[in-house]
């Protein structure tokens, strides 16, 4: 099947067969068209060419309504229930007018014994976890009595436990004969649920495996793509300076339950140096930006040091004036305001060390020169400084903001997701500047999703996995392989 | 028949369009209501909103109802742009007027220049004192503010009550359950005679500028409109929402304070029971009919004044009963929420849908 959208085709030709009884694995980075593909399987998306069988015959899946039909049923990312009704009312809204709730209600009750999936029927939504709330929707399913059941990123939202639990009742109903598609990009999930994997890499299907007779090195490495581009963007390692940036046995508890505790962090990075951090989405990346940054803040202050001040209790101003700068990896809404002008979000973080704040009043006239060096310099594309953030596209603001830390000139810069969703060109812009700045005698740490830009870029590779980094080694030392396995949480890189 | 179709991007005329639109609406349901009350609507309207600004006395009037909304209203705009649902004002404004009339009571027979400005101040940092309850609860046990502030109104108004029965009755005063009159040197000076105008309506313009000048040109200004459109941009950049929290809770009671204070040393002149027919909240109207804009707020303040004016001309001249009034400015606020779904949906006619069963 194909699927285009302007400017990108997000399905290629991609072939996918389940059978009954079989759980699969659709595996594949942010991006790599796996949501595309089962939208056009549930019939919320219309394939532009290619052909679907359901059972041997060819079928026609025109809208969702056809595929429950068919039976198909599906649990999406985001739920559709109504909180100020109870879960009976909830599950009652999909049927027809004259069902009997007693014995909808005794329905309910009895898949809920059956697959392990404890639930009240009189509850009210609101009252539900998120876990709680995906049971809901797993049983409206399963009412459906369905032959196939898909499954959009269910764990991204559940806690471990959550998790366990889930597999068991995915794997008791494989057994019973339905077939489940599992939408992932967690390695050790698809490892442990999973028989078959088809993984999607840039909308083409790059592989059809028996996930037995693969690593979680060798899955990654097929997910994430093994051939390196040749743009080599590493140092000499020759102008290492001092030590600018040391974390020592840092720990952050999770701030909620759907957040990642941060355990024994150790890195150092010096001035020249370029430390890249590996790691599937969701092991702790986003928590270790705000503690670097100064958004989270730990119990002792002499676990992060910059240039040797201890800062780890410090808030985000004072860590700037030690000579911080932080990029996060949301553009819209975190590193930048949408609604705000360029010229008010260039503001945002530099008002401080360049001094555009007198006596309290914003000196407009000197913050509108720093906006049009930015936009000169990274050569972004907007209806000037008075155009709101929302209207650039994702790589032009990705460059803004990439833009206003580097022309404040920082010591260390953090930057999370520095090319995500940003096109080759404007990507291949921000990762010049960043090493162009590290020549300069900045250390830098980028964490990002991407291992290739990792391993052009960086100096030096660490991986994220649950919340613990692995100890950081040479880039040049180490194979995708092996990065991989530690991205899926292996001890050591030998 | 009709649908909602989400717009691409918010609409900028709706943003503005809608107020106006509300208004037209608010104005039709008047004639409706009218009708239904067997009187003519044209001699209704005409009485709630053209009589009373007949004559000089009567734009002075306005001025003096539209003081304590504007000076309120530009001051929760602040609060509300950064997402702190200060619904207590009512509640400062009696504090306000409690704290600074003790001090014009206690003052009584000083005749120097300086009892006004310090029973100014005094009605200022009790509306500050009031406000800081709520920001304290929030701050300290992330109490919900908008419950606090709102129930805190109640206990304001009733140590009021309290006092003016009791302690501050006037010596002099029959047993009514009022204050004696504040003296000369503690009551606003007139600024346009033969009308009660008084320095009050200076000092909400002032407010309005001040407002202007805060929200456009500080980083204070700059820190409400980022923390209230994305607060994780505003703990990005390194902006404390606590700080915020309390900002505004100290701006806007010690707006509503001075609002307080102006209306007793001002047309009342004295402490009474009731001091305010609910200028802490309409002013809440005043904020979101001005779309939370310095400028915005002092039309729609003086707008919701003439509601004022206009419910009590039409209670005399008509006889209609004071209710008119409120019920006058909740439609307008609700015309107004409704309307604002415009600037997030269009509105298109839902094509028929298969004609040929039909």
């Amino acid at each position: 099947m194909t699927k285009t959208f302007p400017g990108v085709v997000a399905n290629r030709e991609v072939g996918l067969s389940l059978r009954a009884g079989e759980i699969h694995a659709l595996l594949g980075e942010n991006g790599a068209g796996k949501s595309t593909l089962v939208k056009m399987i549930y019939g919320v998306l219309k394939a532009d060419s290619g052909e679907m069988r359901w059972m041997g015959a060819p079928a026609d899946i025109r809208d969702p309504a056809r595929a429950r039909a068919l039976g198909i049923a599906m649990v999406f990312q985001h739920f559709s229930l109504f909180d100020s009704l109870s879960v009976l009312e909830n599950i009652a809204l999909g049927m027809p007018a004259d069902t009997d709730r007693d014995r909808l209600k005794t329905r309910i009750h009895e898949l809920s014994d059956r697959y392990g999936l404890p639930l009240d029927a009189d509850r009210h939504v609101y009252t539900l976890s998120v876990g709680e709330r995906q049971r809901v929707e797993i049983i409206r399913c399963l009412l459906q009595e369905p032959k196939l059941l898909v499954m959009d990123e269910p764990t991204s939202v559940l806690t471990p436990q959550e998790v366990a639990g889930l597999f068991e009742t995915l794997k008791q109903l494989a057994e019973e004969g339905l077939a489940v598609l599992y939408i992932s990009h967690k390695l050790d999930e698809i490892k442990a649920l999973c028989k078959r994997a088809t993984i999607l890499r840039g909308g083409s299907v790059v592989g059809s495996v028996s996930v037995a007779r693969e690593s979680a090195a060798s899955l990654a490495a097929k997910m994430i793509g093994e051939e390196l581009k040749e743009a080599r963007l590493r140092g000499d390692g020759k102008k290492r300076g001092p030590v600018r940036l040391e974390v020592a046995r840092l720990d952050m508890p999770a701030a909620d339950e759907f957040s990642i505790a941060l355990r024994d962090i150790r890195l150092s990075v010096r001035g020249g140096e370029i430390l890249g951090i590996a790691g599937v989405a969701g092991n702790g990346q986003d928590e270790l930006l705000a503690a670097l940054c100064g958004e989270a803040r730990a119990a002792r202050n002499n676990r992060i040091r910059i240039d040797g001040h201890p800062c780890a209790r410090a808030g985000p101003n004072r860590r700037r004036a030690l000579g911080l700068a932080s990029i996060p990896g949301e553009r819209l809404g975190h590193g930048a305001v949408p609604e705000m002008s360029l010229l008010e979000n260039g503001l945002l973080t530099s008002y401080r060390r360049l001094g555009f704040v007198k006596r309290g009043f914003i000196r407009r006239r000197e913050c509108r020169a720093f906006v049009a060096r930015i936009l000169k310099r990274f050569r972004v594309k907007a209806a000037g400084d008075g155009a709101v953030a929302a209207s650039l596209s994702g790589g032009n603001l990705q460059k803004f903001i990439v833009g206003r830390e580097i022309c404040q000139s920082p010591a260390l810069l953090v930057v999370s997701q520095p090319t995500w969703g940003v096109d080759a060109g404007a990507a291949q812009t921000i990762r010049l500047a960043l090493r162009k700045m590290a020549d300069k005698g900045a250390a830098i740490v980028v964490i990002s999703q991407d291992l290739d830009e990792l391993m052009s870029l960086s100096d030096n590779i660490a991986a994220i996995c649950a919340g613990a980094l692995s100890q950081p080694v040479p880039t040049d030392s180490v194979t995708v392989e092996r990065i991989g396995l530690l991205m899926a949480g292996a001890r050591d890189a030998n | 028949m009709l649908q909602l179709v989400k717009r691409p991007q918010p609409s900028k005329a709706m943003t503005y369009l809608s107020p106006l639109l509300a208004l037209a609406i608010t104005l039709c349901a008047g004639v409706v209501m009218f009708q239904a009350m067997g009187v003519s609507p044209g001699r209704a309207l005409h009485a709630f909103f053209a009589a009373p600004l007949a004559s000089k006395y009567g734009w002075a009037e306005l001025g003096v109802k539209a003081t304590p909304l504007v000076l309120i209203g530009v001051a929760l705009s602040i609060g509300f742009r950064a997402g702190v649902w200060n619904i207590g004002a009512e509640g400062q404004l009696t504090f306000g007027a409690i704290c600074g009339g003790g001090i014009a009571l206690w003052l009584h027979r000083a005749e120097t220049g300086w009892v006004l400005p310090l029973v100014l101040l005094c009605g200022a940092l009790g509306g500050m004192a009031w406000a800081a309850i709520p920001a304290f609860l929030r701050t300290k046990f992330n109490t919900n503010e908008i419950l606090t502030s709102l129930m805190l109104t109640y206990v304001a108004i009733l140590v009021l009550s309290l006092l003016v029965h009791g302690p501050w009755r006037d010596p002099g005063g029959y047993n009514f359950p009022e204050s004696r009159d504040f003296s000369e040197s503690a009551t606003l000076p007139i600024i346009l005679a033969g009308t009660r105008l008084h320095l009050g309506w200076l000092l909400a313009l002032a407010m309005v500028g001040a407002t202007w000048a805060l929200l456009a040109r500080t980083l204070v200004g700059f820190q409400v409109k980022v923390i209230g459109q994305a607060p994780a941009a505003g703990r990005h950049a390194g902006f404390s929402l606590n700080r915020m929290v309390w900002f505004c809770f100290m701006f806007a009671g010690g707006a509503a304070g001075l609002a307080g204070i102006i209306e007793v040393s001002g047309p009342i002149g004295q402490l009474q029971p009731s001091i305010s027919p609910g200028y802490g909240f309409t002013a809440i109207i005043v904020a979101f009919l001005g779309r939370l804009h310095p400028l915005g707020v002092l039309f729609a303040g003086l707008l919701l004044a003439l509601s004022y004016l206009g419910g009590e001309a039409a209670q005399i001249l008509l006889g209609l009963p004071l209710a008119v009034t409120g019920v006058f400015q909740g439609m307008l606020l609700f015309f107004l929420l409704a309307c604002d779904v415009l600037i997030h949906y269009r509105i298109r006619p839902r094509r028929r849908m298969s004609s040929a069963a039909a």
